[in-house]
């Protein structure tokens, strides 16, 4: 098979195997040494890489390239088909950009291992950032870069300058907010000029279509970013279907694995949306208004743009965080072998440690949020986690909260999930049965804390000792409550 | 401001790393069976299916070492390849060359080893009691202690818990090596210590040091995990090459990484102080035992350093501080910024933790109190010259007003329930020199090329601590050119001999010291060449800004004019120069004297906010005082504070080692091993520089590589301070202050049925529970 792409200004056919990591086809087959590998398994960013999609074009609206931060020791080659993928080479000119610049005047660059993923991902920001630059908005561009030597005082230097400069008033403000941005950059010599052409390059590139079902297959790829970490060394040298093609039509059954719409006042969210995705998407934000907050508690930004939910729920980890939260927003999932279509409650899918209600012939197409494309209001949604430290990093224990309650305070309906304290993603039955009917206040939490705390059955490993589990099942359970009703419970009624 | 010399390179990414260089044609790639167990002797080992992989060259074992099976830097007492017996998991079995890592990777994953297994020790303390020591403890002593007790009017007494710290060097260990004629080799290694790779590849390989090339352009990263543990990676690649006659490359993935190599030493430790009503120590008595690993290493080392920084930047008349180098079996435990000093002064900021909590004062008012000043004198002997600690101190509490930060603090925690604020404050005072005496020397050599360029070579190793920039702002100064006229050299064997490693934060001390004499050689050699032009004294010849000066009045003649009419003239333009650091001294059999060329003091605040809940917690603010001498390179030093200080915070609170009782690594990789990354690191970080004048450094600086790192220690005990606010319990003094400590101290009596679990055993709350 071949992989028809652009790298940096060059147009690249190769016949490597789709499931090559694109980390190591850039260092080996392309000798772009620029990008670093530093842990592959996308926890530190020093191979981090953009990949731009081509948006078509409109009427109103001119065909133009998407960039992406992604981590490039996660991401199979076979995907790159029809799209650009920009290294720290790629946006190198004779001239040093304003993030190399940047990164030179302040000091941001000690060792210089770490650098390359740094320029790369706040090069991004400048080129696709829509909203005013700020810092927080920088550091969500470099949430999943990693440095060890500047303590990143030096890179929120280095970045405080760029934004002020881009900021009103700055000097370079009339860039930020050209309507083409990438075209001022490059107008600017802030970009390389070849930055203008992808759009046209990518236009002449034929782009796959994806098809499902015939032959087996040994690995589904859809973002990769666990299957990658388990499994790396294996997958390029096995047959690989690759799910997130670019642009890609999926047809039949299967096309709803993209998309997010509303039907009968629930969410279908396609299986292969990514986590920044949904997150990005207005009826998931009208429903989850923290959503944006919550996300920053999971994975990084270079993660997010890769994993998916459908991803996610079927590598069934316990403490799969999309998958506990979608669990306690009592999600249904469509499964389809391209021929029959059936649904399971999640709360009926995981069977066991690593075992799912799924044939080896189904896919997941849709996730499916009852109700929640009416009736917000009502509703109160709640995720917490607890992880080593805060960003970046797999849950020690996470939790989805969904509580419907009256005027006067009585539950409804209520679901709760607890990732990291079973064998599975646990919905919290007992507890949520318990709920039913109640009004909210101090004596009712205290109970229902006991009850998650029985139902929960976890074992000490290197994310925490059992004992801390099991409190922060408590701890969750108070936190839920008294975030989503401060006005019934407070924290201090259960200040131990 | 002035910037690091290869910062745009690295932002281009064109920097180059070991390889990142073009391969060479037929390199080979090596992976390397380490062993699954900790302990045990090996009883049989199939390598036939290894063997019989395609694409597979060779596989090594130590049999196949052609010389001495051996890589111990202080003690030989290390293999580099098992013979019969394994001491730690992943200590290496056998070597595989293939084609490709890959097919190396996957031929270690055929190869059978029986083992029979033998009991396994991983705490110190076991070690300590069953009398497993590397090497005889040692003892540091100063006053009277048995005597000092009975004059006290508080004593407390405690336990630590220090856990380790992994590098996370960006870079893993890597090394290739090319064979060139006969049986030499040329290195290129990710090392700290060109010189130790260059005797432990000459011992493995059997030849004489000169056959045996190692050249470090720049690590990326190595915070003392590439002092003398490249050393190995290193010696594999270079045997390889040499029996093999092929390039060779080693690169060790990140989980190898991590369960093959060392780490920063984990700590046990008791501590008993002695103090006055009014707050003055009178006494003190620690044990250290430090969890060695299974070789030495530079444990015992890394231990004398525990000893020299017990006390910190306190006077204390009367101290013994017993330090054992306990052997178990997990990988050797190694050097880390601060090397062995921040775990000692962990125990002494404990010590005085709970004498504070126990007089119910604030922490600070202790430490304020027993600040030393000139003329107090160390447990090892040295006197206190230059001391900057009051000064620091008393600048850090008025530039950033501590006393206002303390009534801040206690009115938010008054006022807050589910979070609560803490501070604290973490002086420190840290010795400059190797201790091992023998090592402060450095030589360096410097060429002027005929159009005035200039290259620089000395033995400090690049890993982004700014070496580079530093020697080149040094050379440019001393000749008074600008610095882009200045290109620094790999560090290579060939043109510098037997360079101590980059170090104890003394390579800018030491090389730079010798770079100001080898261009001072030259500017001799020119100021004698052109006063007969000039017709002035050669003392009154100064180059300054690229011109030649008389007595301060510029002349004609440039810096392009000098080096062409020397070039000329037959006046040489290369100069090579030795440096040995004047007065230091210890006798290790009285375990007194002057090791330190001087001290380095600072003092910084720290502020925290936990949230109660959910045991989770930001560092609000650092706010630094730190003595720096006269400054060399500014970029260059604020990003030693500043990373310091992010890589200390770290290891006192999220940074947590994992072992289980088999002695395996269970946080092993960057999903389980949590370095800080933008959104932990504080909110705010303030840093005043101090400059005072230092006559040891070169041109008046200060070191500054390591001392920042244990103001790390601050953080600690303000998250202690807030946890305290909430309650005011005896927490125990264990180390990292991960969120899973903050939250298991405060509520994990709640698991027990609401009886606090660690009730405070004195003062206070044992009337509390008395009255229950």
């Amino acid at each position: 098979m071949t992989t028809e792409f652009w790298l940096n200004d060059q147009y690249i056919s190769t016949d490597a195997s789709p499931g090559l990591l694109l980390l190591d086809f850039l260092r080996r087959n392309e000798r772009l040494t620029g990008t670093k590998e530093g842990c592959k398994e996308g926890d530190c960013g020093a191979c981090a890489v953009l990949i731009g999609d081509l948006v078509e074009g409109s009427d109103t609206q001119k065909a133009y390239v998407d960039y992406k931060p992604v981590t490039s020791c996660l991401v199979p080659l076979g995907e790159m088909q029809g799209r650009h993928v920009v290294s720290i080479e790629g946006v190198n000119m004779d001239q040093l950009s304003p993030v190399q610049q940047s990164f030179v005047d302040f000091g941001a660059a000690q060792c210089g291992y770490c650098t390359p993923g740094f320029i790369v991902s706040m090069s991004w920001y400048l080129m696709a950032e829509r909203g005013e630059p700020t810092r927080a908005g920088m550091q969500r561009a470099i949430s999943g870069n990693l440095c060890r030597c500047t303590g990143y005082e030096a890179i929120n230097r280095a970045g405080d300058r760029l934004i002020e400069r881009f900021s009103d008033g700055g000097e370079w403000a009339d860039i930020w907010q050209a309507g083409d941005r990438v075209a001022a950059l490059v107008e600017a010599e802030m970009l390389p000029a070849y930055f203008s052409e992808m759009a046209e390059r990518l236009g002449a590139i034929e782009q796959p279509e994806v098809s499902l079902g015939g032959n087996p297959i040994d690995y589904f790829v859809a973002g990769g970013t666990d299957l990658y970490v388990q499994q790396g060394e294996k997958i390029p040298d096995a047959s690989v279907k690759i799910l997130n093609h670019f642009g890609s039509k999926i047809s039949g059954k299967f096309k709803h694995m993209r998309g997010i719409r509303a039907v009968d006042g629930d969410l279908h969210v396609g299986a292969l949306t990514t986590f920044e995705d949904f997150g990005a998407d207005p009826l998931v934000q009208k429903f989850i208004p923290s959503i944006q907050d919550d996300l920053q508690l999971i994975a990084s930004l270079h993660l997010r743009n890769r994993a998916t939910l459908g991803g996610n729920i079927v590598n069934a980890s316990p403490i799969g965080d999309m998958s506990n939260f979608l669990l306690g927003l009592g999600a249904t999932l469509i499964l389809s072998n391209g021929k029959e279509q059936r649904s399971v409650a999640m709360k009926d899918f995981f069977l066991n440690y690593k075992v799912i209600d799924k044939r080896a012939d189904e896919l997941i197409v849709e996730i499916v949020i009852p109700g929640a494309a009416k009736e917000c209001a009502q509703t109160r949604v709640n995720f917490e986690k607890l992880s080593k430290r805060t960003a970046l990093d797999i849950a020690t224990v996470c939790s989805g909260f969904r509580c419907k309650a009256n005027a006067d305070g009585v539950i409804e309906a209520v679901g709760i999930s607890m990732g990291g304290v079973a064998a599975v993603p646990l919905y919290l039955r007992k507890t949520c049965d318990f709920l039913v009917g109640k009004t909210i206040s101090p004596a009712t939490l205290q109970e229902a804390c006991e009850i998650a705390m029985g139902e929960a059955s976890p074992i000490g490993d290197v994310r925490g000792s059992a004992d801390y589990k099991r409190l922060l099942v408590r701890q969750f359970m108070i936190a839920h409550f008294t975030e989503c009703y401060p006005e019934r419970v407070r924290f201090d009624e259960f200040a131990s | 401001m002035k910037k690091h010399l290869d910062a745009a390179f690295h932002t281009r990414g064109e920097s180059l790393y070991v390889d990142d260089n073009p391969e060479p044609a037929g390199m080979l790639h090596v992976a390397v069976f380490g062993s699954p167990v900790a302990h045990g002797t090996i009883k049989n080992l199939d390598l036939s299916a290894a063997r019989a992989l395609k694409g597979v060259t060779a596989v090594f074992t130590a049999e196949d070492i052609p010389g001495e099976n051996q890589v111990g830097a202080i003690l030989k007492d290390e293999v580099l390849i098992a013979e019969d017996l394994v001491q730690f998991i992943g200590q290496p079995i056998a070597v595989v060359v293939a084609e490709t890592p890959e097919i190396a990777h996957h031929a270690v994953g055929l190869i059978d080893v029986e083992i029979d297994e033998l009991p396994v020790i991983v705490d110190p303390r076991v070690a300590h009691e069953k009398g497993q020591l590397i090497a005889p403890p040692r003892t540091f002593a100063i006053g009277d202690v048995d005597a000092a007790w009975d004059d006290c009017d508080l004593i407390v007494e405690g336990e630590c818990e220090i856990a380790g710290q992994e590098h996370l060097y960006l870079e893993t260990q890597r090394s290739r090596a090319i064979p060139t004629e006969g049986d030499q080799v040329r290195c290129y290694s990710s090392t700290q210590s060109p010189y130790a790779v260059q005797t432990a590849c000459a011992r493995i390989c059997g030849v004489p040091q000169h056959k045996i090339e190692v050249d470090v352009k720049r690590l990326g990263g190595g915070f003392g995990g590439k002092e003398d543990q490249a050393t190995h990676w290193a010696c594999i690649v270079t045997m390889a090459a040499r029996i093999l006659r092929k390039p060779v490359q080693i690169v060790l993935n990140r989980i190898d990484d991590m369960q093959m190599t060392g780490k920063r030493h984990p700590y046990s430790a008791d501590f008993k102080l002695g103090l006055n009503k009014d707050g003055t120590i009178k006494a003190l008595d620690f044990k250290f035992y430090q969890n060695s690993g299974a070789a030495a290493d530079l444990s015992t080392a890394v231990l004398e350093r525990s000893l020299f920084h017990a006390t910190n930047i306190y006077r204390v008349p009367n101290a013994r501080i017993y330090a054992a180098a306990c052997k178990t079996n997990l990988h050797p435990h190694t050097a880390f910024r601060g090397f062995g000093g921040p775990q000692a002064m962990f125990v002494m900021e404990s010590a005085l933790s709970k004498a504070a909590e126990t007089m119910g004062i604030e922490r600070e008012e202790l430490q304020y109190k027993n600040l030393i000043s000139n003329g107090d004198v160390f447990p090892y002997g040295q006197v206190v010259e230059d001391c900057q600690a009051k000064a620091c101190w008393d600048d850090a509490a008025d530039t950033f007003d501590l006393a206002g930060t303390r009534k801040r603090i206690e009115e938010y925690n008054a006022t807050h329930t589910s979070t609560k604020k803490g501070l604290a404050v973490m002086p420190i005072c840290f010795g400059i020199s190797f201790t091992k005496i023998h090592l402060n020397q450095a030589s360096a050599l410097v060429h002027i090329y005929t159009d005035g360029s200039m290259s620089v070579s000395t033995g400090g190793v690049e890993m982004g601590q700014g070496v580079t920039t530093n020697m080149a702002e040094i050379a440019a100064a001393e000749l008074g050119i600008s610095r882009d006229r200045i290109k620094v050299e790999s560090t290579n064997t060939t043109r510098i001999a037997n360079m101590s490693p980059s170090a104890a934060s003394a390579t800018t001390d030491l090389n730079g010291n010798a770079v100001i004499l080898a261009t001072g050689e030259i500017l001799g050699r020119f100021r004698k060449m052109l006063a007969p032009e000039l017709g002035c004294n050669e003392e009154a010849i100064t180059i300054k800004d690229e011109k030649v000066f008389v007595d301060g009045e510029a002349t004609e003649w440039e810096w392009g004019d000098v080096v062409m009419h020397a070039y000329l003239n037959r006046v040489a333009l290369s100069a090579h120069a030795f440096f040995a650091t004047p007065r230091i001294n210890f006798d290790a059999a009285k375990e007194k004297g002057h090791p330190f060329a001087y001290h380095v003091y600072g003092v910084t605040q720290f502020e925290v906010t936990v949230d109660c809940l959910r045991g989770r917690y930001e560092v609000d603010a650092v706010r630094m005082v730190h003595d720096l001498g006269r400054q060399i390179n500014e970029v260059v030093d604020l990003g030693q504070l500043e990373g310091g200080l992010a890589q200390g915070i770290g290891w006192m609170t999220l940074e947590e080692l994992a072992y289980d009782a088999k002695g395996r690594l269970l946080s092993n990789a960057l999903s389980t091993y949590k370095a800080p990354d933008v959104f932990s690191s504080p909110k705010v970080v303030e840093v005043k520089m101090r400059s005072t004048e230092n006559p040891m450094g070169p041109r008046g600086s200060k070191a500054v590589g390591e001392p920042p790192l244990m103001y790390g220690i601050g953080a600690y005990f303000a998250l202690r301070d807030a946890m305290r606010a909430y309650a005011e319990r005896d927490f125990p003094y264990d180390a990292p202050m991960t969120p899973e400590r903050v939250l298991m101290s405060l509520h994990a009596h709640i698991l027990d049925g609401d009886k606090p679990k660690k009730a405070t055993p004195e003062a206070g709350a044992v009337a509390a529970v008395a009255g229950e």
